[in-house]
């Protein structure tokens, strides 16, 4: 069964694969007549982006790159249908029999492992392909499969006039199926398959219009800053191999106590030998899971179709390093300093995402930099020591998240295909199903009490209160004011979505609401957004949790964590919701009660302003630290290093010596080849003789 | 074991397929008849070799299908054999060979019949090397080797193939002479040029030295190294596309072997004396050239510098002298053997439709070349080392290998995966990616059925590999873990007298 819910996905993405290379070949048949130059036509544009189109808050926007392509027509290819029938319904296949393992694993307590066949093994490094599944990978399979089935089914709607589908929906599949690789991992190196697997299927699906600039930018962006993770993570590997002499878990978790205490030398420096591993793997965390220093690429990210930024970049590939950390408890909560790292990065990650959010003008932007910020909640669980917590807010975040941007697609069609939400308002009465799931979802978002999101985000701020880790009040504090400021920015898109004067007549009076096909998976998130929460608050938190993860994650510390939550003082259990209810009313005071507000704010605050809207400078600084140099040295390196310093005075020097002797003698095809086969044959020759001689009577 | 010579049949019938082919006419059906000739040829040599890895026993680390006939005097003996060494690099020359003569189907329309001739010679001094259990044997075929090559960029190359041949005669030229120096003092010494003989042979610590040293330079010359890697990217640009792939698959693995097969066992004392220059070599390599790549704008060049960075792995793991390192020496060898050639005939088929290897002369290409942009695709992952590709198994296991040793070298060593993904999904975005908008590529063709025939095992091979790369690291398993035991055994009096 569990070898079904795997390899499902990755079935359904090669037929689908082969559907659509079939589809683009027989468009052009590689040995056909050419068709006149004028009648190629591209794919279609869509999502146009208007970040620096006319500016009705008087704001100054930091990009001026307004396209205005006009979209060409495509035909569909062939085989749309097929291709997304196909994986769609695997997908669902796939989900049931998830639900059913969760319910069987977790409950039923039948963990198992499957053994699939050898993978990397050389000398005492030996790596399986296996399947690990065990109550944490459970949670991982339902949320996985549920949602990428919901998207699946959204995107049949969603992608209807792209011309090409089957290769949306191959590329859908085989992210699922690498992220299936990934939460099943058994052991280090698998987890690293998975890993990469699903930064390439982001990759892709980030370039899927690849006919547009920026969404290569962006996905290549994507590539290199994961693989920047990457390189930390591959070092956490290989320190480990060397510390552990294995790479599968069970042998890792089972030495990993011997190695408390112990030091390790690692370029040049004695550090403690666990806080090294924990860092170097949490690296890659960073990377994958868009934390504050490598955060960048996620935003940009946002340039692929909407239904990849719900599954990939909101609900589970950025999930990724959360469910790393989890599934590598067992060496992080032996080591307090790798903790309290994590604590800090996911409290800086959470507050900075948050701050940049409340400028944006992008819808998906907005979106993104919250998935930044609920990211950064989740790390600060882990941090803490909370992983069944953290498990449970990836667990709620999955469901609202995916709500909010697959709603914001649905806000994107209505709009055609506009993004900023300046340019909308008042949008309620046209597409109420979407109006009303979008609440939900940002409800849940913000912490409402009874929805999902309520139970795990103050979950969080509770154990970050009572939590003994050297960086939890810093951690406490960041998750508490970043509370405010999400449902400042959550309700701000909100007001100046659905509510208010509709500020583009045009698009407003063709704006329709989005077809069944779209409409079902939104209902049946908004349903998980609110059930998601108490019925499963016993399993992720208290005593419960306990019993459903069992050694899945370690409890070490988190078990006092629990008990001593319940004890926390009235106040600072209420807090989060205060401070939920406070961003609402700014929000509100903003945007409907005195909108003029804003903008009067932005120009007194200039500096601040733009420091926000640029999203605190680290493009451009990374372009000036990284990327110029990068080239700069290069271009030296090739130009002065190679051409003038080694061949000037290696190969060119001597050759010119050799040119001038030689030149109008003999042509290099006969000359050279004649005198180096000469030297050769005089040396054997040589050789030869002397041997006659010495070999003979020695 | 064989009642006949499997190992001498395999490597000289591409001799005389060449002989066949010389004494065909001059005429147009000649040089039809040349190309069928040659691929029959290739073909059954393929067959063979085949033949030599079922029957080849991986459990054992000896020689196999030994054969040892008196040569020239008594005194040297022609001698060949495999092991789990030479192998792989044995089948990777045989199943290249097929590839590049259906690259060069409709690419060579002139002097066909000699550029058949010399390929079919370069096959058998390739085997040669790889199979002979000589040191002159060895060098004749290992130096001879160059001969055909020479021909193959001279002849058939592109316009500045003058200059790119006299820098690759200039380098070559002092590494073989610097060679037979070392040869000749090695028989001075051990009074036997046999092989097998002088890997247990216990050479005094002074010559260790000096041979190493002229061992280096004609291997470092071949990988290429760094700073020695200069002629690589003029060969490859001003090669016909087949001749960069057996130049970028064959010949540069040619040094690796030698590390393997010489330097290491005969000179395990001065290895580990000298193993921080060629760390420090590799990383150079993989950093410095990495960079370069980023900047090129020529597709050719670009491949060829990420080869010198792929080859830095390669000499890094193998000094590292580990299981995996070793191990993954091999295997990214054999990795870079498939990828870095379908990258070169991936070149090849845009410059045979359009006559020019510039980047920015295309764009767009995957809107006309649905089939060409997806095996582009796979081949940029295999060489930016993405998991699932084969690409990624060599270089995890150099880099894991080393790190046990020295996890400075490991970790700047890591960093080449970072640029590697920059330079090659760069280079993917501006020709693949992007609006097709040059008026030249409008009616550009998409793969045709040969090219489809010569794509698809390299893809198949680059998937399998990564998937299940046991085919390759098991046969070569008993001969590296016996390779290494030796080397332990030759340095453990060195070590208990310096710890003494």
């Amino acid at each position: 069964m569990y070898e079904a819910i795997v390899v499902l996905p990755l079935i359904g993405s090669i037929i689908a694969g082969l559907i659509s290379l079939v589809g683009a070949y027989n468009r052009f048949p590689g040995e056909s007549p050419p068709p006149p130059p004028d009648g190629h036509a591209g794919p279609l544009v869509r999502e146009n982006h208007s970040r620096g189109a006319p500016d009705p808050e008087g704001q100054h926007s930091a990009f001026s790159n307004a396209h205005a392509e006009e979209p060409e027509h495509a035909p569909p290819a062939a085989g749309s249908q097929p291709a997304e029938l196909i994986t769609t319904t695997l997908l669902i296949i796939a989900c049931v029999l998830s639900w059913y393992a969760c319910y069987d694993v977790g409950f039923a307590g039948h963990e198992a492992r499957i053994t699939i066949f050898t993978f990397i093994t050389s000398g005492d490094l030996h790596s399986e392909w296996a399947l690990r599944i065990d109550p944490l990978t459970a949670v991982m399979l339902v949320v996985v499969t549920t949602i990428s089935s919901l998207v699946h089914l959204y995107s049949i709607g969603y992608m209807d006039e792209d011309p090409y589908k089957p290769r949306f929906f191959s590329y859908l599949s085989f992210f699922t199926f690498a992220m299936l690789m990934l939460v099943t991992a058994d052991n280090l190196v698998q987890l690293f398959f998975g890993w990469e697997g699903v930064g390439l299927a982001s990759y892709l699906l980030i370039g899927f219009w690849y006919h547009k600039p920026e969404a290569n930018a962006a996905a290549i962006k994507a590539f290199i800053v994961n693989r920047i993770g990457d390189f930390g993570f591959s070092l956490g590997i290989f320190a480990v191999f060397y510390l552990v002499g294995a790479i599968d878990f069970d042998t890792i978790f089972a030495q990993a106590p011997a190695l408390v205490g112990k030091s390790f030398h690692f370029l040049s420096w004695n550090f403690d030998a666990l806080t090294v591993v924990c860092l170097l793997l949490f690296m890659g965390a960073m990377g994958k899971s868009a934390q504050f220093l490598l955060h960048t690429w996620l935003p940009d990210a946002m340039e692929g179709p909407t239904p990849v930024s719900a599954l990939i970049h909101a609900a589970t590939m950025v999930t990724a390093g959360v469910f790393m950390v989890a599934r590598l408890s067992p060496l992080f909560s032996l080591s307090p300093t790798a903790s309290a790292f994590v604590t800090f990065i996911g409290a800086t990650t959470c507050m900075f995402a948050a701050t940049v959010a409340l400028v944006q003008n992008d819808i998906k932007r907005i979106i993104a930099y919250s998935t930044c910020s609920q990211l950064g909640y989740m790390f600060v669980a882990m941090g803490v020591g909370a992983y069944s917590i953290g498990m449970f807010h990836l667990f709620t975040h999955a469901f609202f998240k995916a709500l909010l941007f697959l709603c914001s697609g649905s806000v994107i069609i209505a709009m055609h295909h506009e993004q900023d939400i300046r340019h909308m308002g008042g949008l309620w009465r046209k597409t109420p199903v979407t109006y009303v799931t979008m609440l939900i979802g940002t409800l849940a978002l913000t912490g409402f009490p009874l929805t999902a999101g309520y139970f795990s985000k103050d979950a969080i701020i509770e154990a970050a209160a009572v939590s003994k880790n050297s960086m939890a009040a810093y951690g406490f504090l960041m998750t508490l004011v970043a509370a405010a400021l999400t449902a400042f920015y959550s309700w701000r898109l909100i007001f100046k979505t659905f509510h208010g004067e509709p500020h583009n007549r045009e698009h407003y009076e063709a704006a329709h609401e989005s077809r069944k096909v779209m409409l079902i998976p939104l209902a049946l998130l908004a349903v998980g957004s609110i059930a998601a929460g108490w019925p499963a608050v016993g399993l992720f938190t208290g005593h419960g949790a306990d019993e459903f993860f069992r050694s899945s994650v370690m409890f070490g510390t988190a078990n006092t964590l629990f008990e001593d939550a319940e004890q926390l003082p009235l106040y600072l259990s209420l807090a989060p919701t205060v401070m939920m209810i406070v961003g609402f009313l700014v929000a509100w005071e903003f945007y409907i009660h005195r909108p003029e507000l804003p903008a009067a704010l932005a120009r007194d605050q200039n500096v601040l302003y733009k420091f926000l809207l640029n999203k605190w400078y680290f493009d451009e600084i990374y372009d000036f630290l990284f990327v110029r140099p990068a080239m700069r040295l290069g271009r030296l390196l090739w130009k002065g290093g190679d051409g003038f310093v080694i061949d000037g005075f290696g190969p060119d020097g001597v050759s010119a010596r050799v040119l001038d002797m030689t030149r109008n003698v003999i042509r290099l095809q006969t000359g050279y080849l004649y005198h180096y086969a000469f030297a050769m044959l005089i040396g054997v020759a040589a050789f030869i003789t002397w041997f006659m001689f010495v070999g003979g009577h020695g | 074991m064989m009642s006949w010579p499997i190992l001498s049949v395999m490597t000289f019938l591409p001799l005389v397929g060449a002989l066949f082919i010389a004494l065909l006419g001059d005429d147009e059906a000649s040089a039809r008849n040349a190309r069928w000739v040659a691929l029959w040829t290739t073909l059954i040599t393929f067959a063979i070799s085949l033949l030599v890895l079922w029957r080849f026993d991986p459990s054992s680390a000896d020689f196999q299908f030994v054969e040892k006939r008196p040569w020239l005097g008594g005194a040297i003996t022609y001698s060949m054999g495999v092991d789990g060494i030479s192998l792989p690099f044995v089948i990777l020359t045989t199943a290249l060979m097929p590839i590049s003569i259906l690259a060069s189907w409709e690419a060579i329309q002139h002097r066909v019949r000699e550029y058949m001739i010399a390929f079919l010679v370069l096959e058998t001094l390739m085997v040669g090397t790889f199979c002979a259990l000589d040191l002159v044997l060895f060098y004749l075929f290992f130096e001879g080797g160059l001969i055909p090559m020479f021909l193959i960029i001279g002849i058939w190359g592109g316009p500045r193939r003058v200059y790119a041949s006299l820098k690759f005669f200039l380098y070559t030229f002092l590494g073989s002479v610097l060679m037979l120096l070392a040869i000749m003092a090695m028989y001075w010494n051990a009074g036997t040029t046999d092989i097998p003989t002088l890997m247990h042979h216990a050479f005094p610590r002074t010559l260790q030295t000096w041979a190493w040293f002229a061992f280096l330079a004609s291997f470092a010359v071949k990988m290429p190294m760094w700073p020695v890697h200069t002629w690589l990217p003029d060969a490859h640009v001003e090669a016909p596309t087949a001749g960069s792939v057996i130049l970028a698959a064959i010949l540069l693995k040619m040094g690796g072997y030698g590390f393997l097969r010489f330097s290491l066992p005969m000179f395990p004392e001065a290895s580990q004396s000298l193993a921080p220059l060629i760390y420090a070599l590799s990383i150079v390599a993989i950093i410095y050239t990495s960079l370069v790549a980023l900047m090129q704008e020529d597709m050719k060049k670009l491949i060829a510098y990420s080869s010198v960075a792929h080859m830095g792995f390669v000499t890094m793991g193998i000094f590292a002298v580990t299981t995996q390192g070793v191990a993954g020496g091999i295997f990214q060898m054999v990795s870079h053997g498939i990828v870095s050639a379908a990258l070169f005939l991936c070149v090849g088929v845009i410059y045979d439709r359009m006559h020019t290897r510039e980047i920015a002369a295309y764009g767009g290409l995957v809107n006309r070349m649905p089939l060409y942009a997806f095996v582009f695709m796979v081949f940029t992952l295999a060489n930016v080392g993405l998991p699932g590709t084969s690409g990624f198994v060599g270089e995890f296991l150099t880099l894991i290998g080393t790190f046990r040793i020295n996890n400075w070298v490991a970790t700047l060593a890591t960093l080449g995966t970072i640029l590697s993904a920059a330079y090659a999904l760069w280079l993917y975005r501006k020709v693949i990616f992007g609006k097709l908008e040059k008026a030249s590529l409008a009616v550009i063709r998409d793969i045709g059925w040969r090219e489809a025939v010569i794509f698809a095992p390299l893809v198949v091979l680059t998937i399998v590999f990564g998937v299940y790369p046991k085919l390759v690291l098991d046969v070569s398993a008993a001969s590296v873990t016996q390779l290494i035991d030796n080397y332990q055994h030759a340095l453990a009096p060195v070590q208990a007298a310096m710890a003494r």
